[in-house]
């Protein structure tokens, strides 16, 4: 059982890498990753709002919106499903809201190092893809919660890659119109093909 | 902007009401027209499988001669008591009530679960005469779970048609399954050899033109190693007694009859 | 601001994905095919659109501390109408695209507009910036499509205009330009041409 779960999470991680398999939260990739630090703050931020947002989107799924899922309150005939995307949103845009109120209360430390990259989190498509994806595959609790912690953690190693290779880039001679985001992009879509080559790995 | 808590909740309020109507207003007017391109889309694949599919057809007459029958793959016999129809295998696999755990060892096809009960749907000429059989069939690609259909002539061996219907491999190399030229290659040839095993399945590289065995292989995927290995094992699975074998013998010896 | 610089500006001088990084996501997903690039953007021009002079009619009403959700409720239902209708009228482009409609939602040029333009200024002109992006992202989009579809598989809009080898022809199809990676090759490209013709966009040395 055990190894079931972390064969989820290495697949999440390596194999179905959010950023560099399915191109999810590409614009905060491609705009935060000047420095290693921050992108790693960043990459943070991810994990903590994946691993909660998964499971409790699993939740609802399961019991308010699926075909059937209401026969609990005595609507078995009920499919919610189209108020899926409406949904997940409310349920980011709500937990990086209370995370952040938390963190600042509790935690001040680590809430002035994410600083303003948790409202950026909710319109990051990697934490909704996430979410749509563990719809799709039919996650049970169990699943998501390694679901969320390993595609969380796999966003964060692709986006600290990224900052890595652009900080030691900044002593390149790159063409004028290519510096910055051009070159970025080339460099993404070079990782992308690297991380293709984990495809055939069977778990 | 006002920041005082009786306004917020009135706006939030508001808000919520205006697109909870809009919102449902769409959906729900709009439903039966989803539902009908839906079923219109399965309509097309089964079609598109028994190579009677072209531009002017018209899916509904088409299809309209087909009758559907539900085989317990257990057994191989047609099961009454449940509405082929509205069933739908792909959905059925992830319900645990539909479907079962494949054991281990019969695990051909690395398909983990299938569904109890097997869609076929029948194809039947003037005289009722059963024609083409079309079987509902998945594979394990290398990114993602293929489904398709075989579509079998009325001796249950011989090849009429296959193809995929949904798949989500690499575009260019294991994507190919979709290519025409390459789905044609399939006709007329046959699934199960004179020993009654199933013999039929992708070649290494090019398919032998003639000899023994051109009649079971069909040429490889290059550069789509484990999308081939995935429909070789997995036709070898849904053709064996695991899957739709005990209904082919036993609509062959005469003991089931559409 | 008139209008016509509103719809305009964004195309070239002031392009959403080539310098202000947002909506990267979908411009890579689903460029495959000129077709299905087609929806897409007249999808996500519409609701940038919609979006941005809906935020605008009712911005002085918008309490700030739920802003963010507020923006987020508007998008996410238009994009839900856009899927929905998509799915009664487009069928088979909608199957291409599934996940990826829903994910305009997220995509930031839709939240980066009404939070950067709608909020401040009036309906009319915050459709018409909602026009205007929707149109820089099209551009953009339809380039990267047209050289993946035609390196890739030899088509145009599905017509074929090389003939590929598989079928007889002469041309051997470039796998590379199926894959995605091939799109941040285009963008990065359609970067650098852009900037060199208006080397005021030149980032300056690190």
């Amino acid at each position: 059982m055990l190894e079931h779960y972390t064969n989820l999470i290495i697949k999440a991680v390596f194999i179905e890498n959010l950023a560099l398999a399915y191109f999810l939260g590409m614009c905060t990739y491609l705009a935060v990753s000047k420095k290693v630090a921050t992108s790693l703050g960043l990459g943070v931020a991810v994990v903590v709002v994946q691993t909660i947002t998964i499971p409790v989107n699993n939740l609802l799924y399961n019991y308010f919106l699926k075909e059937g899922a209401l026969a609990w309150a005595g609507y078995p005939g009920t499919d919610l499903s189209f108020l899926g995307l409406i949904s997940y949103i409310g349920v980011i845009a709500a937990m990086v809201q209370i995370l952040e109120m938390t963190l600042d209360k509790f935690f001040p430390a680590l809430y002035n190092t994410l600083g303003i990259f948790l409202p950026l989190i909710t319109v990051n498509c990697a934490i909704l893809g996430g979410s749509l994806f563990m719809v799709e595959r039919d996650y049970s609790f169990g699943e998501s919660v390694a679901y969320g912690i390993g595609s969380g953690v796999g966003w964060a190693f692709a986006i600290a890659l990224l900052a890595g290779i652009r900080e030691k880039m900044d002593y390149s001679d790159v063409p004028a119109g290519l510096r910055g985001l051009g070159i970025t992009f080339v460099t993404s879509g070079l990782l992308a093909i690297c991380f293709m080559s984990f495809g055939g790995i069977q778990l | 902007m006002g920041n005082n808590v009786g306004k917020t909740v009135f706006v939030a309020f508001a808000l919520c009401l205006v697109c909870s109507v809009l919102v449902s207003t769409t959906a729900v007017s709009l439903k039966d027209k989803q539902a009908q391109n839906a079923a219109l889309d399965m309509k097309k694949n089964v079609l598109s499988a028994a190579g009677l599919l072209n531009k002017d057809t018209d899916v509904n007459e088409v299809f309209s001669k087909f009758s559907t029958v539900l085989v317990n793959l257990e057994t191989g016999e047609i099961v009454e008591d449940m509405d082929s129809a509205t069933y739908d295998q792909k959905e059925a696999q992830k319900k645990p009530d539909l479907s079962i755990a494949i054991p281990a060892d019969a695990d051909l096809a690395g398909l983990s679960r299938r569904a109890k009960f097997g869609k076929v749907f029948v194809y039947k000429d003037e005289q009722d005469q059963p024609q083409i059989y079309i079987f509902h069939i998945t594979s394990k690609g290398l990114w993602s779970t293929m489904y398709g259909f075989m579509a079998l002539g009325s001796d249950l061996n011989t090849v009429k048609g296959f193809g995929y219907y949904a798949q989500g491999e690499t575009p260019g190399l294991g994507g190919e399954v979709d290519n025409p030229k390459w789905k044609g290659q399939w006709i007329g040839k046959s699934v199960y050899n004179e020993e009654e095993v199933v013999a039929l399945k992708l070649s290494k590289a090019e398919a032998p033109k003639e000899g023994a065995v051109a009649e079971y292989r069909v040429d490889g995927l290059s550069g789509a190693t484990i999308t081939a290995n995935g429909i070789s094992s997995s036709i070898k699975y849904w053709f064996s007694n695991h899957g739709y074998g005990k209904f082919i013998d036993m609509v062959q010896a005469g003991e089931v009859t559409i | 601001m008139k209008i016509k610089e509103l719809v305009f500006d964004p195309i070239l001088k002031n392009n959403p994905i080539a310098l202000q990084i947002l909506g990267v996501c979908s411009a890579l997903a689903v460029t495959v095919q000129l077709k299905n690039v087609i929806v897409m953007c007249a999808a996500v021009t519409l609701v940038i659109a919609l979006a941005n002079m809906s935020v605008s009619i009712i911005r002085n009403h918008i309490p700030g501390s739920i802003r963010i959700i507020v923006q987020m409720t508007i998008i996410a239902s238009l994009v839900i109408i856009a899927e929905q209708f998509l799915k009664a009228f487009l069928f088979d482009q909608w199957k291409t695209m599934a996940v990826y409609v829903g994910l305009i939602i997220t995509n930031c040029i839709v939240m980066g507009r009404t939070e950067a333009f709608a909020l401040k200024n009036t309906p009319i002109a915050s459709f018409f910036d909602g026009i205007g992006n929707g149109l820089g992202y099209s551009f953009i989009l339809i380039f990267v499509g047209f050289f993946r579809e035609l390196f890739g598989s030899g088509k145009v809009f599905g017509y074929t205009v090389f003939e590929l080898t598989k079928d007889g022809g002469w041309y051997q199809a470039n796998g590379l330009a199926l894959l995605p990676p091939s799109a941040f090759f285009l963008i990065g490209l359609i970067i650098w041409i852009l900037r060199t013709k208006d080397p005021s966009q030149v980032e300056p040395q690190a």
